[in-house]
């Protein structure tokens, strides 16, 4: 058995050599003040790893431009991979805090994600900014366990609301609806069924499709034909399927999609046949202001790819710490002071002006987009853009209803609002 | 002698684990915290794998109802955040034992590849409540628990959490070996190396796989339980497929078999995965690589190690024993 307790052996001083590779990379936070520690977790690999990159991209593009300073502090930027798993985020989290001793952490990138690193933040005392988890309670219903979180991008149903508005505005009165069956599916179509239908619209089905959908051959006939339109919320590969296979299919009904179905993470990838479908976000490529002409160039030399809203999320991110530590006098002044100081903030975005209402998500222009086929920003081939053809400026995350209203009810789900009007 | 020798080297192995870990700094702790809680589910996977001849791809499901049934006891009812832990952990096992006395009259029906396609159906289905079933387990979102239990001992502190998994760790280890060597254990062996000749001996098989099943059913539950504690949240992407593959593949890794080998395969797997990924974007290149070099070249696990050198003597003619290499499983009695 000597062989046995070889291995045991030999497994020893392995362990004690990751051991002390631990111990040699513990915090070697004694340097000057003036750094600001800041970690970033995003899926590097996996599924998402292409989100995730761009989620980095955008951060560091503007760590790239201000000579890696935010607010006057120099930046120590530390980016770790949650392999879009929420569990694996809440380690990532934790080694962040407890071995590189960060200011703050930033990111994550599904609901789940979100939800799962909030408690960590409350746990710890450190400050987590959620640059893209959307879900709608973290600023809603669940806020007060929260007091070190704050939201710099957007909760999901935010833009569909005033999507709900414009497709009644436009004259549909009936809309059959097709959304990825998961929390973020039920909010934002939610958000729009609640506004299109309180201005008189009806939702008259709704359709759930897994998540990760890849023939909707089976969903595409059941669409009633009395629809005006159809709304969908798709997500990563299921955004290219849907349209391809509805326009097959000879379904010639306008489509109205939630933010995720048409932004340009998947724009790229689309053919001909997404032309004229309309959506709704907080940011789009094709935005014509001087400040979006100049970040979609620079990003897009620098990348080779167009930005997304993730990309733009954690660019504007960026500045708002930037702004937000200019502000406290080049220091970090700790969360509860950080927070405040956040909460005060007028940023000129590259998405347009934001500031943030009370519950800590920000309120920003929502641009009702249409996919146009065009050249841009000088670019010498046409390609598929997001339009703005309509901007809501300045909404909130409860729209026109007011906090309070809003707050009474309960969050999205699959059944709420319920479908008063499906048969 | 020998059996004094290895339980002796694996009790200094934990001993060590026990004095070195806590001084490691944090992260490292919380590491060590996370790869125990895994090699509970991994040795529970051993039993079925190692010792029945059983690959079970579903040994997440009921990991996965331990941690949501903490969960949900714990946001909804307040239960299990002081002395009735306790219970808690008790419930844990019991509904892992449970859901596996059900989905064990399925998949015992099968052996081998359908087995493993049955154990992987149904601990979907576990995997496809927790998605779909909202007002229950909040779907995609899933549930923080919150704050952790304070019975005498503050499981918020990192280090006291440790020693608490620490603790059942070690007792689930020490409860699988003792079972493993008991004369049950012994015909679990007897089973997986051919199960006609020990119904032919007058042994009820299939009951045995069944025991066999329910029990490492109760120590996924049990994984469950201080999972959820120990992670703080929990999702359908705790209970989904990969969870399974991980712990079949940790028990691959360590050497199917020897329980140890479970556990080296989680300290092994999390070292790789959660703190290379720290230090270098190339860890999953490490990771595959580690688990191809172990399939190819170490088919009985690292716990074979020991075999393969054995066999390596005899080659050179060294070695006082003839024969070839036996699958590691029986090699160390």
């Amino acid at each position: 058995m000597t062989e046995m307790k070889r291995v045991m052996q030999r497994t020893g001083p392995l362990l004690g050599g990751t051991l002390a590779a631990a111990l040699s990379l513990g915090p070697s936070a004694t340097a000057g003040a003036e750094e600001l520690r800041i970690g970033f977790i995003a899926p590097t690999t996996g599924i998402f790893a292409q989100i995730g990159k761009d989620m980095v991209d955008g951060f560091q593009l503007y760590l790239d431009q201000h000579g890696n300073k935010l607010g006057g502090a120099e930046v120590k930027f530390i980016v770790e991979d949650e392999q879009g798993k929420p569990d694996t985020a809440v380690t990532k989290a934790k080694k962040l805090i407890l071995q590189d001793k960060v200011h703050m952490f930033i990111g994550g990138l599904l609901a789940s994600s979100g939800y799962a690193m909030a408690p960590v933040s409350t746990a710890e005392k450190t400050l987590y900014i959620a640059s893209v988890p959307a879900a709608d309670d973290l600023t809603q219903r669940q806020l007060s366990k929260y007091p070190y979180f704050i939201r710099t991008t957007w909760s999901s149903s935010q833009p569909h609301h005033p999507l709900g508005q414009w497709a009644c505005d436009q004259g549909y009165k009936k809309v059959a609806a097709i959304a990825a069956d998961y929390a973020f599916g039920y909010e934002v179509l939610g958000g729009f069924q609640k506004a299109f239908e309180d201005c008189g619209g009806k939702i008259i089905q709704k359709i759930w499709p897994p998540l990760g959908t890849k023939d909707f051959g089976p969903y595409i006939p059941t669409i009633k034909s009395d629809a005006d339109a159809i709304f969908t919320l798709m997500v990563g590969p299921m955004s290219l399927q849907f349209p391809k296979q509805l326009r097959a299919a000879g379904i010639k009904k306008p489509i109205i999609g939630g933010g995720t179905s048409y932004d340009e993470f998947v724009l790229p990838f689309m053919g001909d046949e997404v032309i004229g479908d309309v959506s709704a976000l907080m940011y789009s490529a094709a935005l014509e202001t001087p400040k979006n002409e100049a970040f979609v160039k620079t990003y897009r030399a620098k990348y080779g790819k167009v930005p997304s809203y993730y990309s733009e999320a954690n660019y504007t991110t960026a500045q708002m710490i930037d702004e937000a530590i200019k502000q406290s006098g080049g220091k970090y002044p700790g969360a509860e002071q950080f927070i405040k100081t956040m909460l005060a903030l007028k940023i000129d975005a590259v998405r347009g002006p934001v500031s943030f209402d009370d519950m800590r998500n920000p309120i920003e222009n929502i641009y009702i987009k249409k996919v146009e086929k065009k050249k841009m920003f000088g670019y010498d081939k046409p390609e598929l853009w997001n339009t703005v053809i309509k901007t809501y400026p300045n909404v909130s995350q409860f729209w026109t209803y007011g906090k309070e209203k809003f707050l009474a009810q309960p969050v999205y789900s699959r059944d709420f609002p319920p479908c008063k009007y499906c048969e | 002698m020998r059996d004094t020798i290895k339980i002796l080297s694996v009790v200094l192995l934990l001993v060590a684990l026990l004095l070195v870990v806590p001084r490691s700094g944090s992260f490292v702790v919380l590491l060590a915290t996370r790869a125990m809680c895994f090699a509970i589910l991994a040795m529970s996977v051993d039993l079925l794998l190692g010792f029945t001849g059983l690959p079970s791809l579903g040994q997440a499901a009921y990991f996965g109802v331990g941690a949501y049934l903490t969960a949900i006891l714990a946001t909804r009812y307040h239960i299990g955040l002081g002395w009735d832990f306790w219970l808690v952990v008790a419930a844990g096992m019991l509904v892992g034992a449970a859901l596996a006395a059900l989905f064990g009259l399925f998949a015992l029906r099968a052996t081998g590849v359908y087995f493993l396609m049955i154990t992987l159906a149904l601990g979907q289905c576990v995997w496809g409540l927790a998605y779909r079933w909202n007002s229950l387990t909040g779907g995609d979102n899933g549930i923080n628990v919150g704050s952790r239990p304070n019975f005498g001992l503050d499981l918020t502190d990192e280090t006291t959490l440790f020693f608490l998994v620490f603790g059942f760790f070690a007792t689930s280890l020490a409860a699988l070996y003792v079972l493993a060597r008991s004369p049950f254990g012994r015909s679990l062996e007897g089973i997986r190396e051919r199960e006609l000749r020990m119904q032919i001996l007058g042994y009820n098989t299939w009951l045995h796989k069944y025991l066999a099943f329910v029990i490492a059913g109760a120590f996924g539950g049990l994984s469950g339980v201080l999972w959820a504690h120990i992670n703080g949240h929990v999702s359908p992407e705790t209970v989904v497929l990969t969870t399974s593959v991980d712990a079949l593949l940790m028990v691959v890794l360590g050497g199917a078999g020897t329980l140890v080998g479970g556990a080296i395969g989680a300290g092994i797997v999390f070292a790789l995965r959660e703190y290379l990924s720290t230090l270098v974007p190339w860890w999953q290149y490490v990771l595959g690589g580690v688990y191809v070099l172990t399939i190819l070249y170490l088919p009985t696990g690292l716990m074979g190690i020991p075999a393969q050198i054995r066999q390596f003597r005899v080659a050179d003619g060294k070695g006082g024993r003839s024969g070839k290499v036996k699958p590691l499983a029986s090699a160390p009695s």
